[in-house]
């Protein structure tokens, strides 16, 4: 049952980080794609009407974890408290920057506003990456049950770290590339004119340096948390999910040889889920490893709430989740095809 | 302070600015319906100008109501650990059902609303219409649940580790207070937005301006402004109070600052309470009501705040003595206001009688102060307890968290929410500025 809620959970940050990974993307790659005022309201139109629902699933992903792990959530929040209050604040500064903008057709508005929207973005995918990066190495979990994660302290994983060190500054950056990526692959398919041009161009410079850094961060990996490739040794069963890594990054590279636009959006969005579902099934059952002490880690077993709960709320689950994917093919077929603008009365 | 006093400040502060957006959000999205209905009924182009004059302002409210409601359900996390971790298990399933069932159609529905408009046609955009509401509605429900079992708590059972698990859903989504409150706030919320619809109705009727639409605003909104008002005082507000009559005696004391017990309790008007010497100084009062508003019978007893140890008592009784006749006492004038504003409607006469315009353009940020005042009752009233009977507010904090940690997060909360509410203000000005004519049409006034 808990290992259960494991999986949903993996599932629900999954879906959120391919999701709103684009509009991320779109958001970093906003100010060299589009220059003039037609070309900006073209990528925010693109990603208008979905933005807010993909941050919907981070939403109910948190609700879900206070749910079957409340104590991951209360650790976690509460030991991370200023990084996630820094999040908060530019996620505030990121939603109203793609809302606020079109009310107002003066310049100087519509500028700072672009560049708000693109550098909460940039800083909210490092942040994102640098989380990741913080769950896999592990934080300072005492016997006490909370830590509290200074922003940095001497950049080495020690058992003392801080928030940023060269890991999880090395996964932010790997994390926020991949997500340029996949924003420009998005804007590939979505757009067309010069911003498709210039996405086109910019993903392939991109998804280059993928795979050189997807390198690098495995090495690291290694290196900070060998635990995970043991389990990958003896875990034949989770295999598959390193192929589907693997397999996508290929449909990237053949599609934007092949110029088709969709395969090679669907093949980011297959690296990035298979990337973090190996990730999830290696680090199973730990959720949150402590760096001091192994018998301090948060597990699924030492962390979750009640059985009867747990059953209750799956029966819950299944029926929403399934209402939620129907929603969202429902917006992604109203919305199908390549953007047109509207005349510039209503809309982004 | 320490951290418990900047906690509950920030917390409070927060949700109340929240709670700003989604109560006009959610009573619009009806009275959307409500235009799109008409207009699909009729044919009428005005009803859909209407509409979708709303519907730009409900856009601007649904921004800023994402944006300051993503930070709520982070702060349980961060600044409540113990809390979470306490009663998680229980309040975690709304959580996540909030989002999971209404917060996707929103966002899903929202953008087919605003933009899908050709796209979907007269019926589709009020299909997108009704969506958003029944949506907003929901969540306004999951919501809900998680603040009554904070206040009643039922449906859990304690575990072996000392935290609450979900023992029974029904008993936990179908609480008795759950249902009340839920019918109390949006009938609250359907308040805020009629007067809000109203006093845009009312200046351009003063100014002279797009006089059909006037009509239909001050219409509609007069007519439900009047039965929500209704609804507030009876039964919703009535039935809530004889719940907490039940079930919190002290919060009853001090929101009706009664320090002695007695049968046959009279009610309070005005009056303020001395908590040190124990008495409410110049009361104005009316003999026996309390006892039958709150048990139903003339000569019930009703309890005073000294039958309880002190450490049960609400830990601040004034603010919430006052809080709460604020809410009653705004409660009442709505409800002469727009019965005044309904006769002069049902005799024809109102879109000429200026001073009822003036009053009802004026009286737009009243619900707002209502509605406030009606949190503030219910929250303080739940002190010293964070889940009543079950967990003590101090004990609900993080304890990794300083302080000075918190003062910090709450003064960048109050700068970034300044800045917002700025904005927020600018540009619902300029929408109304424009009208409910499009743009490149000439006005028609
Ligand atoms: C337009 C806003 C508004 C108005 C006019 C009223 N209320 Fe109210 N009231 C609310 C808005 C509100 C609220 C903000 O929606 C609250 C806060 C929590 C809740 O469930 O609803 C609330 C709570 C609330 C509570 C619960 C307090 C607690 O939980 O401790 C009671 C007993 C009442 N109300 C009673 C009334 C009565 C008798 C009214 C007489 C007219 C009234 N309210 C008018
Ligand atoms: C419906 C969901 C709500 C939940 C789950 C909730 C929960 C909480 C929590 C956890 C606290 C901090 C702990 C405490 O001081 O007891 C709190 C305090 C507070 N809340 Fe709520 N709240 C809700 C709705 C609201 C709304 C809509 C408002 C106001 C408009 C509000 C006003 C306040 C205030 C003023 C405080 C501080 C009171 C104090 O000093 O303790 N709450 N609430
Ligand atoms: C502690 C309490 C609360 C939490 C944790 C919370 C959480 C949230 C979150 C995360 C969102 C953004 C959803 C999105 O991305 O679309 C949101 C918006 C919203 N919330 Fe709250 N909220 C709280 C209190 C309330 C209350 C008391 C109500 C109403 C009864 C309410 C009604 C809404 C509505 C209708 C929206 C949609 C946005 C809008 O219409 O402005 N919330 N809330």
């Amino acid at each position: 049952m808990e290992a259960a809620w494991f999986v949903l959970i993996a599932f629900m940050l999954t879906v959120y980080v391919v999701l709103d990974g684009f509009d991320f993307g779109a958001g970093i790659l906003h100010l060299f794609v589009a220059k003039t005022d037609d070309e900006r309201r073209t990528v925010l139109s693109a990603i208008g009407p979905f933005w807010d629902g993909n941050e919907v699933w981070l939403v109910a992903a948190g609700g879900t974890l206070v749910f079957a792990f409340p104590r991951v959530y209360s650790v976690a929040f509460s030991g991370f408290y200023l990084p996630l209050m820094i999040v908060l604040w530019l996620l505030i500064l990121r939603g109203v920057s793609i809302e606020f903008r079109s009310h107002q057709s003066n310049p100087l508005w519509r500028s700072f506003w672009d560049a708000t929207f693109a550098l909460a973005s940039l800083l909210i995918a490092l942040v994102l990456g640098a989380s990741l990066g913080n769950l896999i190495r592990g934080v300072p979990l005492d016997s006490t049950g909370y830590f509290r994660a200074p922003l940095f302290t001497d950049f080495r994983t020690g058992p003392e770290p801080g928030a940023l060190d060269w890991y999880t500054i090395l996964v932010a950056v790997f994390v926020a590339l991949v997500l340029a990526g996949h924003g420009a692959l998005f804007l590939f398919w979505k757009t067309s004119g010069t911003v498709a041009q210039r996405s086109e161009r910019l993903a392939r410079r991109i998804w280059i340096l993928v795979l050189p850094m997807a390198i690098v961060a495995t090495i690291g990996t290694s290196y900070v948390q060998p635990a995970i490739f043991k389990m990958l040794i003896s875990r034949p069963w989770t295999w598959p999910l390193l192929l589907v890594a693997v397999a996508a990054l290929a449909v990237v590279y053949l599609s934007l040889g092949r110029r088709k636009e969709l395969s090679a959006f669907l093949g980011s969005a297959g690296f990035i889920a298979g990337m973090l579902a190996i990730t999830a099934a290696e680090m199973f059952p730990t959720i949150l490893p402590s760096t001091l002490d192994p018998a301090s880690s948060l597990t699924v077993w030492n962390s979750s709430s009640g059985r009867t709960g747990l059953l209750i709320g799956l029966v819950w689950w299944i029926p929403a989740v399934l209402l939620a994917i129907a929603y969202f093919v429902y917006l992604f077929r109203s919305f199908r095809g390549k953007v047109t603008l509207k005349p510039a009365t209503d809309g982004y | 302070m320490d951290a418990l006093a900047w906690d509950r400040f920030q917390f409070g502060f927060t949700i109340t600015y929240h709670y700003l957006f989604p109560q006009l959000t959610m009573g619009l999205a009806l009275l959307i319906v409500v235009f799109k209905l008409i207009a699909l009924r009729t044919g009428d182009e005005h009803h859909n100008e209407v509409a979708r004059f709303w519907a730009k302002i409900f856009g601007v409210n649904f921004a800023v109501g994402v944006v300051t409601g993503i930070p709520m359900e982070f702060q349980f996390g961060t600044n409540w650990a113990r809390f979470s971790d306490f009663a998680g298990g229980v309040i975690g399933l709304t959580l996540a059902m909030e989002g999971m069932f209404a917060f996707f159609a929103e966002s899903a529905f929202l953008g087919l609303f605003l933009f899908g408009e050709k796209k979907l046609g007269p019926k589709g955009h009020f299909g997108a219409a009704l969506m958003l509401f029944l949506g907003s509605w929901l969540s306004g429900y999951f919501i809900v649940v998680t603040n009554a079992f904070m206040q009643h708590p039922t449906g859990y059972v304690v575990g072996p580790g000392g935290a609450l698990h979900l023992a029974d859903v029904w008993s936990y989504l179908f609480n008795a207070w759950a249902i009340w409150e839920y019918l109390h706030t949006m009938s609250a919320a359907v308040i805020t937005s009629s007067f809000v619809v109203c006093a845009i109705g009312a200046y351009w009727a003063l100014m002279n301006l797009h006089q059909p639409h006037a009509r239909i605003c001050l219409r509609i909104g007069v007519i439900a402004g009047l039965i929500a008002s209704f609804l507030q005082l009876f039964p919703t507000g009535d039935r809530h109070g004889r719940l907490v009559a039940d079930h919190q005696r002290p919060t009853l004391a001090a929101m009706e600052g009664k320090f002695q017990s007695s049968a046959r309790a009279e009610l309070v008007i005005i009056g303020q309470p001395d908590v040190a010497a124990h008495r409410l100084d110049n009361p104005l009062i009316v003999p026996d009501v309390l006892s039958f508003l709150a048990y139903g019978s003339f000569g019930a007893t009703v309890y005073g705040l000294e039958d309880f140890p002190r450490e049960l008592w609400p830990d601040n009784v004034e603010l919430l003595y006052y809080m709460y006749h604020v809410m009653v006492g705004l409660g009442t004038i709505f409800i002469a206001v727009m019965a005044c504003a309904g006769i002069l409607l049902w005799k024809g006469a109102l879109y000429r009688f200026r001073p009822m315009l003036w009053i009802l353009m004026l009286s737009a940020p009243f619900p707002y102060i209502a509605t406030t005042a009606g949190w503030m009752t219910a929250e303080l009233g739940r002190q010293p307890w964070i889940v009543y009977g079950l967990q003590r507010t101090d004990h609900g904090t993080s304890p990794n968290v300083s302080g000075g940690t918190v003062a910090f997060s709450t003064l960048g909360y109050l700068g970034l929410y300044l800045v917002l509410g700025i904005v927020f203000l600018y540009l619902v000005g300029r929408e109304i500025a424009h009208g409910p004519v499009s743009r490149s049409k000439p006005a028609s006034a």
